[in-house]
């Protein structure tokens, strides 16, 4: 419980670095540490599957992110600063914090879950499935639709960069069609 | 509880950085922060103190295991919300790629302005 | 490209990153290959499975891009090899589905599930780890190529 915490507020001092910080190399980096500590709570919570894959995740998006803030300016836009978004951010922050205070009254404390479908998969997983990883038998055994959506997801996804990416097809556009636009040159 | 308060800090850090902020890097960052707070609360739910983990061994006593085992469901739904956060990522980079080629910017108010 | 070209492309020190992270980057994409094909066989029976090794292969030739150079790593892997891949591991699951739809319903274990705890057990789970492996893996280093490839190709045209 108390490595637990210790972890967490290295977390939150990571995400707070991470959300103010002016330097945009340094606040992706920042969004690591955040990514790091939650893969060593997964392992402390008894969850290695995704403990590895959270460790991998991280590490290629650290790489794809840091590929967006390289050759671009790094800097952060501080003109003026806008009281407005400032105020609405903390009213809704406020109000989602004081909603899950309202609704963590009714939870069972920490510790203890209300396993009511997955105490079978425990108790009847190995004669039913045969796999000794029970992560595995859930996703592709008894809950194999949702590994197909996750599937169908991931490939829209990359469609949809694909799409956007590529310039390749596209016509070139005339002169008239910037003015159309209102591209500033 | 207290471990389920400093895990809603994170999101809500999240949600700030995503509403307040006008660096499309950070709005992005802000969504990443969300997401992982999210799957972390998932899998703390599932948590069972002095649980096993839910991988069965040849020695391992059955009745023992189905007994202290940790919820496998939260597990293996976060197994692939993760995979699919990481699809969502590339899908944002690509947008702000995108959207730095055409405006030369980052900043979400100078690229509302030149639209009109 | 053939073996020599490559070797000197290795050796240059314009291509890539410096000698060393080359060297070492050489000889480490072959382990990284193993173990993420053993994780994905394995993942019935240990912590792993199609989605971790699935990342774990494609991480091992977004490093081939990184150390060596995008050249060598489209030689080796390219842009078409990775829809393609995709395609395979994603159309192989569901006919995994669609025979077990002959059997019984749509993605029913039909296969023998065989003695606990043996590297052949667990029915179509090995088999639905494989594909969902392939798709994975294939489809996060189209996502890399994408991101590497097309981004650049457009500034470099409006710079000339």
């Amino acid at each position: 419980m108390a490595l637990f915490i210790v972890i967490l507020i290295l977390m939150i001092a990571g995400s707070v670095v991470a959300v103010e910080i002016k330097n945009m190399l340094s606040a992706v980096i920042a969004a690591g540490i955040v990514g790091f500590g939650v893969s060593v709570m997964f392992l402390f919570l008894k969850a290695p599957d995704i403990a590895i894959t959270q460790v991998i995740v991280e590490v290629l998006s650290l790489i794809i992110l840091i590929r967006i803030t390289t050759n671009a300016d790094n800097e952060a836009i501080e003109k003026k600063i806008d009281n407005f978004a400032n105020i609405v951010g903390l009213i809704f922050v406020g109000l989602f914090v004081a909603f899950c205070f309202w609704a963590f009254v009714d939870m069972t404390a920490f510790g203890t879950p209300i396993m009511r479908v997955s105490q079978h998969y425990l108790s009847a997983g190995l004669e039913e499935t045969g796999a000794a990883n029970m992560v595995a038998a859930v996703i592709l055994d008894y809950r194999a639709y949702d590994t197909l959506g996750e599937a169908v997801v991931i490939f829209t996804s990359i469609l949809g960069a694909f799409v956007i990416l590529r310039s390749r097809g596209k016509k070139k556009l005339t002169e008239k069609d910037m003015e159309k636009v209102g591209i500033p040159e | 509880m207290i471990v389920y308060i400093l895990n809603v800090i994170i999101m809500a850090l999240g949600l700030y950085c995503l509403i307040a902020k006008r660096h499309i890097i950070k709005k992005i960052i802000g969504m990443v922060l969300i997401e992982y707070s999210m799957n972390l609360f998932l899998i703390l739910i599932g948590y069972r103190i002095n649980g096993l983990a839910p991988i069965l061994l040849p020695e391992m006593n059955r009745v023992q295991f189905s007994q202290y085992g940790v919820d496998p469901l939260p597990q293996a739904l976060v197994l692939t919300s993760i995979v699919i956060g990481l699809g969502t990522l590339a899908l944002m980079a690509a947008y702000a790629m995108k959207l730095y080629e055409k405006y030369r910017t980052f900043d979400m108010s100078e690229i509302r302005r030149l639209r009109g | 490209m053939k073996k020599e070209q490559i070797e000197k492309i290795v050796h240059d020190d314009g291509i890539g990153m410096s000698l060393i992270v080359k060297t070492v980057a050489r000889m480490m994409i072959a382990v990284i290959l193993l173990f993420g094909f053993y994780i994905i066989i394995y993942g019935h029976l240990t912590p792993g499975g199609g989605f971790a090794g699935g990342v774990i292969l494609a991480i091992a030739y977004t490093l081939m891009m990184l150390a060596l150079s995008r050249k060598i790593a489209l030689e080796k892997f390219s842009d078409f090899w990775a829809s393609f891949w995709d395609n395979i591991g994603m159309l192989s699951f569901i006919v995994i589905g669609f025979i077990g739809l002959s059997v019984g319903y749509f993605l029913y274990n039909f296969l023998w599930h065989g003695e606990p705890f043996h590297l052949i057990s667990a029915g179509i789970i090995p088999l639905a780890n494989i594909s969902i492996g392939i798709k994975v893996g294939a489809c996060l280093y189209a996502i890399f190529i994408g991101l590497s490839i097309y981004g650049r190709v457009i500034v470099k045209e409006e710079e000339e």
